[in-house]
């Protein structure tokens, strides 16, 4: 018996006898000689609590960590503070330990947190309708595809290149199997190319799919995008760093039908990529297509507000064949950290983060450039990511500031090989000027 | 009891809950270096409060919450077992927490190694020979392993096989994975002693059907105990076969799904591994596959070369990617302690005690609530609530009584081939004390249900709000607060 079990020897023997069976392997009658496992698995023997724990500090030493390097990494993950209150509050067992929502009753701290986190969502995209999460930033863009395309009967999706290259990855992998075209749209100058666009988009097109800021942290022209779109009467679907929805204008109020995007900078910890959290907001008239849970406000028996589940068939009876979505659980603790840190922030804390960011983005590239080291690669309005192009192999570079204790750029060249030498730095509000100059100084030494 | 504010609701304009640092650098006006028309003139309604406002608010509305550690919560099908403490700590070590997924490979080699070594141990639980932990919960995982099926007859140059075989008792997802992997779904009866029907089975089977997906103890709990013919009859008309994993504590150490001729399992490293469910999420829905699927698996896959681990991408076979970066890995760390916490004999001794648990649960009621199936059970029972229903107490109406005596109800109308089903999971953790708590509870109210039917139909009495207008909320759907401009 384990310490996480309560069943001794003679609870065993007594518990044998009221089934009626002699032996712990008579309760396994049904498994057939052929199918039982005649050995032992071959995992090590169990380890007592303090060598665990020991052994996991040493394999997590040997990883360099955001605390002891410097991060100017970014490219779909974000190095932002995560204040102290947050991660005691997620520690409250009532909120981790807890199942999905089913029973209201005894489920109402977590029901009313996701209807407050719906309504911050719906605060910050500048949309009607909020669900109660998807897993990732990139499933919440391929979901809202999926949704347009079974709304519009159209089979095909424009995306820009300039989206994040996983979150194109994870659509593309999805359209494979759900029969749908997926065509990419270029981009000028780190823009998409309005040309392109209104070349490429036609009758069958369900919606065009882009990112602002977009993956090289350059804000897009939604208007624009917004106009052609929706002259075809396909649906814009836009994914957005939710931080910079604090200080720019909201996709919402640009035109976009659906605002998803990743979540993750809202409260929640880089973790190698993992949990994060996808949100996706509409308008109230696709309040009935959104994929994934809902919350919504209800009353009980004696008039009280309360709050349930609603909108959408529960797990077990999940539309089953007909489904356009196979989503029943959301990012429930994720959601909750990013409701957390909104609350903390506020109405002026969030755009204190933003703007924090985009001063010390802009400072850095400033002073990247006058090193005479780099050089510009777009010419284009950025919020707290950019792209400079280096003369030095990025993976060399990226080798010697680890060295430095510094986490460089994502290389450009990856994902697009044009853009050989790019090299794109995130710069949040966790950096310092000393930092920074730091950083400046050793990669051009 | 009275109601919580919203949080909207007690906010002041004035009021903060952070602090930040000074911009240390020249700051500059962003609407020069942004541009004017891209800000944002209205700012979001985001609340106001001190830090101790938010910080009694959350703790307020934990407390109208029920978790694993407040009580009992034999929810079928969803293996609600404790959540260990050492776990939350592991994985929150900044070695794990604070790592980028884009940093250097050589930067996170206790990373790769984790999750190699994770998959390695879990390829040995299920008998696969390599697993992926890719997806991001259960459903995501019956996806990914349908795609791999998909795309293995693609390759075969097999594309007539459109259609996927499902239990009529099975999860709902499974047919909804189905229709999003691009299948038709067709299901399959279960007989009468509540198993798959080997008759339509094989009627059912043939060339144009892609696979069959199963869960093995099945949704009534019960094992499948043909298994062995079921795998033949799909094999040899070219079929693969699937496993739900979301009955696998029932089963380590004791049979594994690769040696009942499975050929793709999912996990749920929320269930099973002992991961918290978290109010709904993240959960880990590990895809494990024999060695004739692995060129199909999610890119990356990890590879081990002398010491080091790579990511590795340069598959051509592989379904591709379906979410970002690898995967939940926070959820990871904690189902590898439990792992290493439990050993190989501890894994079996957790199997057996939840059968044990389950079979004493079903011996206990089944005089005073209908069992349909009589058999032993395996890790989960299916009992009825049509005795009750005769009286006018329905399931739901047992399921909210409970309520009353401080237990999360079991998993209720599931699986649908059972009328007025009662789903009971009472996991391999809890203590005899606790399972006759329990039952004494489940008796008391069989006896309510007879005497005074009235008062069962009318609970809960004792939670923080009574039974809610469902039907309101669907109708007339309020799903957000909005400031009232009235009174501003």
């Amino acid at each position: 018996m384990t310490r996480y079990m309560g069943i001794t020897d003679s609870d065993r023997k007594h518990m044998l006898k009221e089934v009626g069976v002699k032996t712990m392997k008579d309760l396994f009658a049904d498994v057939s000689d052929k199918v039982y496992l005649a050995r032992k698995l071959n995992i090590p023997p169990a380890l007592s609590e303090m060598e665990v724990i020991k052994k996991l500090k040493s394999m997590a030493e040997k990883n360099s960590d955001l605390d002891h390097y410097t991060c100017f990494l970014g490219a779909g993950a974000y190095d932002h503070f995560i204040p102290a209150a947050i991660g005691q509050l997620l520690s409250r067992q009532e909120f981790y330990t807890a199942y999905t929502p089913y029973q209201p009753e005894i489920s109402q701290g977590t029901l009313q947190a996701i209807f407050e986190y719906q309504s911050m969502i719906c605060e910050l995209t500048g949309m009607d309708v909020s669900n109660a999460s998807l897993y990732d930033g990139a499933t919440a863009l391929t979901e809202a595809a999926m949704m347009a395309v079974a709304t519009s009967k159209r089979s095909e999706i424009l995306i820009s290149e300039n989206v994040h290259p996983e979150s194109r990855q994870v659509l593309k992998t999805y359209a494979k199997f759900r029969n749908f075209t997926v065509k990419e749209v270029s981009s000028i100058d780190g823009q998409i190319d309005p040309n392109d666009l209104r070349n490429k988009i036609n009758d069958d097109t369900a919606a065009f799919l882009m990112q602002s800021p977009n993956f090289f942290g350059i804000i897009e022209d939604i208007v624009s995008a917004s106009e052609i779109t929706h002259n075809n009467k396909s649906l814009l679907i836009v994914s957005a760093d939710p931080i910079s929805m604090a200080l720019l204008k909201s996709p919402g109020e640009l035109g976009a039908d659906i605002v998803v995007g990743e979540g993750q900078g809202l409260g929640n910890p880089i973790s190698y990529g993992g949990p994060y959290l996808g949100f996706f907001a509409t308008k109230e008239k696709w309040m009935r297509k959104v994929p994934g849970r809902i919350v919504g406000q209800t009353v009980d028996k004696e008039g009280r507000r309360g709050f349930v589940l609603t909108l959408q068939t529960r797990e077990q009876h999940i539309r089953r064949e007909k489904a356009t979505s196979n989503i029943c659980s959301n990012q429930g603790l994720n959601a909750l950290a990013a409701a957390m840190y909104m609350t903390l922030l506020g109405k002026e804390g969030l755009r204190e983060v933003a703007e924090l960011s985009a001063q010390k983005a802009h400072y850095t590239y400033e002073q990247l450039l006058k090193t005479g080291k780099f050089t510009q690669v777009f010419d284009k309005p950025f919020f707290k990511e950019f792209a400079v192009k280096s003369e030095k192999e990025i993976s060399e570079l990226n080798s010697r500031l680890l060295e430095e204790k510094i986490i460089g750029g994502y290389a450009l060249e990856n994902d697009y090989p044009s853009l050989k030498g790019g090299w794109l730095i995130s710069v949040t509000e966790k950096r310092t000027k000393d930092e920074i100059d730091y950083f400046v100084r050793k990669v051009v030494e | 009891m009275k109601e919580t504010p919203l949080i909207f609701e007690i906010s002041k304009p004035g009021r903060k809950g952070y602090s930040l640092p000074e911009c240390d650098v020249p700051k500059q006006d962003l609407s020069q270096i942004i541009g004017k028309d891209l800000l944002r003139t209205t700012p979001p309604n985001l609340p106001e409060v001190s830090e101790l406002d938010a910080v009694r608010h959350y703790t307020k509305l934990s407390t109208r919450n029920h978790g694993v550690d407040s009580g009992f919560y034999p929810l079928g099908s969803c293996t609600m077992k404790y959540n260990p403490k050492m776990n939350e700590v592991v994985a929150g070590l900044d070695g794990f927490s604070k790592l980028h997924p884009y940093q250097n490979e050589n930067s996170t080699q206790g990373a790769l190694e984790l999750m190699y070594s994770l998959s390695e141990m879990l390829a040995e639980i299920t008998g696969m020979d390599q697993v992926s932990l890719q997806p991001s919960a259960g459903a995501h995982g019956e996806l990914a392993g349908l795609m791999i099926i998909k795309a293995y007859h693609n390759n075969r140059n097999d594309f007539k096989r459109t259609k996927i075989i499902v239990p009529d008792s099975a999860h709902g997802t499974n047919p909804a994975s189905s229709a999003v992997a691009g299948f038709q779904t067709i299901e399959v009866k279960s007989d009468a002693n509540g198993e798959v029907d080997i008759e339509c089975l094989k009627e059912i089977m043939n060339e144009e059907v892609a696979g069959l997906m199963l869960t093995n103890p099945n949704t009534l709990g019960l094992f499948e105990k043909n298994i062995l013919e079921i795998a033949e009859i799909v094999h040899e008309k070219g079929g693969l076969l699937y496993y739900d994993g979301a009955n696998l504590n029932a089963v380590m150490g004791i049979a594994r799904p690769g040696d009942m001729g499975f050929d793709v399992v999912h996990l749920n490293l929320h269930k099973t591994f002992s991961t918290p469910h978290g109010g709904g999420g993240p959960g880990s829905g590990p895809v494990g596959v024999k060695e004739f699927l692995a060129p199909f698996l999610p890119v990356p896959v990890i590879t081990k070369k002398d010491q080091d681990y790579h990511l590795d991408y340069d598959r051509p076979l592989s379904i591709g990617k379906i979410k970002a970066f690898y995967g939940n890995f926070g959820v990871m760390v904690k189902a590898y302690a439990y792992i290493l916490s439990m050993g190989a004999e501890g894994l079996k001794n957790v199997s057996e005690t939840a059968v044990l648990n389950a079979n004493y649960i079903a011996a206990k009621l089944k005089d005073v609530y209908h069992l349909p199936y009589k058999r032993l059970c395996m890790h989960e029972c299916v009992l009825s609530g049509v005795r009750q229903m005769k009286l006018g107490v329905s399931t739901l109406d047992i399921a909210k009584r409970l309520l009353d005596f401080g237990y999360h109800p079991p998993t209720v109308y599931f699986p649908l081939i059972v009328s007025e089903a009662l789903m009971v999971e009472p996991t391999e953790c809890e203590s005899l004390e606790t399972l006759d708590e329990f039952i004494e509870a489940m008796r008391t109210i069989a006896r309510e249900a007879e005497t005074d039917p009235e008062m069962v139909k009318g609970a809960p009495y004792t939670t923080v709000v009574s039974r809610l207008d469902e039907a309101l909320a669907a109708r007339k759907p309020v799903l957000r607060w909005k400031k009232d401009s009235e009174n501003d």
